[in-house]
């Protein structure tokens, strides 16, 4: 079933002369097991709206249902809906507070009021999940390197065994390493555990790698939404609003307006060389050929 | 302009009770030598000792061991504390961090208000620094309301104020969209070349060190690599066993490379991609003739279209 957010409005300081609207009739579907890359320029309502999804922020106006549900609506268990759908903010390792790091990924099991072996069960579970084995259990969160940080504040929310995982840039700051790791876990989740994944990015080369839909918001609405191959179909639109295509994109669409006879709707680096090695190929039999 | 010699740095771990009970070293024997103008790009992966170097140039840090001197000031000295802290700025990750006013324009004049420079002399600080990041537009508006890279380029303006000989950027586009991305790393470049401001960029994007004089790659506390981004980049196994990565075109051009197409090594943007596979033969169809970066003229497609036709018609 998944979520459904249904013509959902949200206006910070509303009533005030500083009302803004950050949502501005945002209609969408999350159904169960997919993998959303969700793209906008700063400002451009994103966090907002991922805020919306588990309850956190109550939209001003329009609906938002869970598995068929009104998750406003009267006698609505919202604290259970915040386990199932987690949510990793930015930045998530400044949330890290316990005296070690298996204490700290308890915390959210703990707060669901499940029992101590079942915290430790799933803390241990979810730790090595994002790659973290037993000597790191009794480890201060503040001894880990910044990658480590945020698999652990990962962990912690993976802990509550949620049934769709929202990441708001997971990989602000990291290195290209750290990169290729967070994401290479969340894609993990989606594939081995079957989370859904909405996955808030800057990076259009990431989400171009690992997403199977897209989202684009602007100016507190939706503007595009569908595969990366749709989405990316629209350059000009992306860059007009402070977004951009994959570099590889800007790579071959330069390479066929030099002349080369190749397809522009790739995605990664490794497509991108299939068609160069394809346009070599087929250029070198019609020669033969002739 | 930044001479740092056999600097190094520990960190001091401390039990409960304020005891050293360990150190970690996070700089070691660095020597390094940034030239009056240069663009230099620091890579090195999270914990490598970027930002400790960063933070010893500006004097937020002291050396361990060695030296450190801008401009011929050593920054142990006390007495040249606040001449060194004019003279090399820094910005950091975070912009909301890094703005206090309430309208833009003030923001920026803070910096020579707290050095004491006369009313006057300020605004017309202000003013030639908002204009140098292209935000002078702006001037009357609430940081509030500005985009990452227009509040991260309102940032610069401030350290521009101060009329710094050097600017150190520590991962200045981590928070930013692509386009503010973009903003940023073209504002410090327009610095560096119109105004001659030193810059020392700190990034975890390849990209963005492909336009600088040189590239330093630090690991474990040492510099590993230096060379043109060029050098740096024709490395690509090196570089992904130090964590790192090099830009789209580059991996594009090796991996094409280990397919058997004869690339040189260090290819670094499209356009240069794409001459060298015009000069392999195998795309007789490619114009042999730049067009310039960035024009998407229709006539530039015809005449590429008609290259291909006629090449063909030789066959």
């Amino acid at each position: 079933m998944g979520l459904l957010i249904d013509n959902i409005t949200y206006i910070y300081n509303e009533g005030s002369v500083m009302a803004t609207n950050a949502i501005d009739g945002v209609t969408c579907e999350i159904p169960d097991g997919q993998f959303i890359g969700l793209i906008g320029h700063t400002g451009s309502g994103k966090s907002t709206l991922v805020q919306t999804m588990n309850g956190l922020l109550r939209p001003s106006s329009g609906k938002i249902l869970y598995n068929g549900e009104d998750i406003w609506g009267e006698n609505y268990d919202r604290r259970k809906l915040r386990a199932e759908v987690g949510l990793v903010f930015q930045y998530p390792e400044h949330q890290l507070f316990e005296a070690d790091v298996l204490t700290d990924v308890k915390f959210g099991p703990k707060n669901l009021g499940l029992s101590q072996e079942e915290q430790e069960r799933r803390a241990k579970k979810a730790l090595e999940l994002v790659g973290m084995g037993e000597e790191y259990y009794e480890v201060s969160p503040f001894e880990l390197s910044g990658g480590q940080k945020r698999r652990a504040a990962i962990a912690g929310v993976l802990a509550m065994e949620p049934k769709i995982m929202i990441l708001d840039e997971p990989t602000a700051g990291l290195d290209p390493k750290g990169r290729d790791e967070i994401l290479g876990l969340v894609s993990d989740m989606h594939t081995k555990l079957h989370m859904t994944i909405v996955l808030v990015s800057h990076s259009m080369d990431d989400v171009a790698k690992y997403v199977e839909r897209i989202i684009v918001m602007n100016n507190a609405k939706i503007m595009l939404d569908g595969t990366p191959r749709e989405v990316f179909r629209h350059g000009e639109e992306l860059e007009n609003v402070g977004l951009s295509e994959p570099q590889v994109v800007y790579i071959c669409q330069y390479l066929k307006q030099r002349g080369m006879n190749i397809p522009t709707e790739v995605l990664t680096v490794d497509e991108a060389a299939q068609a160069i090695l394809k346009a070599a190929g087929k250029k070198e039999s019609e020669n033969s050929g002739v | 302009m930044i001479f740092t010699k056999k600097l190094s740095h520990d960190y001091l771990k401390k039990d409960d009770e304020g005891n050293v009970i360990g150190k970690v070293r996070a700089l070691d024997d660095v020597n390094v030598h940034v030239k009056p103008g240069e663009f230099v790009a620091i890579l090195g992966h999270n914990g490598s000792g970027k930002s400790t170097f960063a933070k010893h140039i500006n004097a937020l840090l002291y050396p361990t061991e060695g030296t450190v001197t801008v401009d011929g000031m050593d920054t142990t000295n006390d007495n040249d504390l606040w001449k060194i802290r004019q003279e090399a700025g820094m910005i950091f990750q975070n912009p909301d961090n890094q703005i206090i006013g309430q309208v833009v324009e003030e923001d920026v004049g803070f910096g020579p208000e707290n050095l004491g420079v006369p009313t006057k002399e300020i605004w017309e600080r202000v003013e030639e620094s908002l204009r140098a990041v292209g935000m002078y537009e702006y001037r009357k508006k609430s940081p509030n309301h500005l985009s990452g890279g227009q509040k991260q380029r309102v940032s610069i303006a401030g350290v521009i104020a101060m009329h710094p000989k050097c600017i150190i950027m520590d991962e200045p586009t981590a928070m930013l969209d692509p386009g503010g991305r973009r903003e940023v790393i073209e504002a410090a470049h327009g610095l560096n070349q119109v105004e001659g401001i030193t810059i020392l960029l700190i990034t975890h994007y390849m990209e963005e060190a492909i336009g600088a004089d040189r590239v330093i790659v630090m690991d474990q506390g040492k510099v590993a690599m230096e060379g043109t981004p060029r050098e740096v980049f024709s490395h690509v196994e090196e570089l992904r066993s130090l964590k790192l990565d090099v830009p789209e075109a580059t991996m594009l051009a090796y991996k094409l490379q280990k397919a058997g197409l004869p690339l040189p090594d260090g290819i670094l943007t499209k356009e240069e991609l794409a001459d060298a596979l015009a000069k392999t033969g195998l795309f007789p169809e490619m114009t042999a003739d730049k067009t310039p970066a960035g024009t998407a003229d229709p006539s530039a497609d015809k005449t590429s279209a008609g290259t291909a036709d006629k090449s063909e018609d030789q066959m």
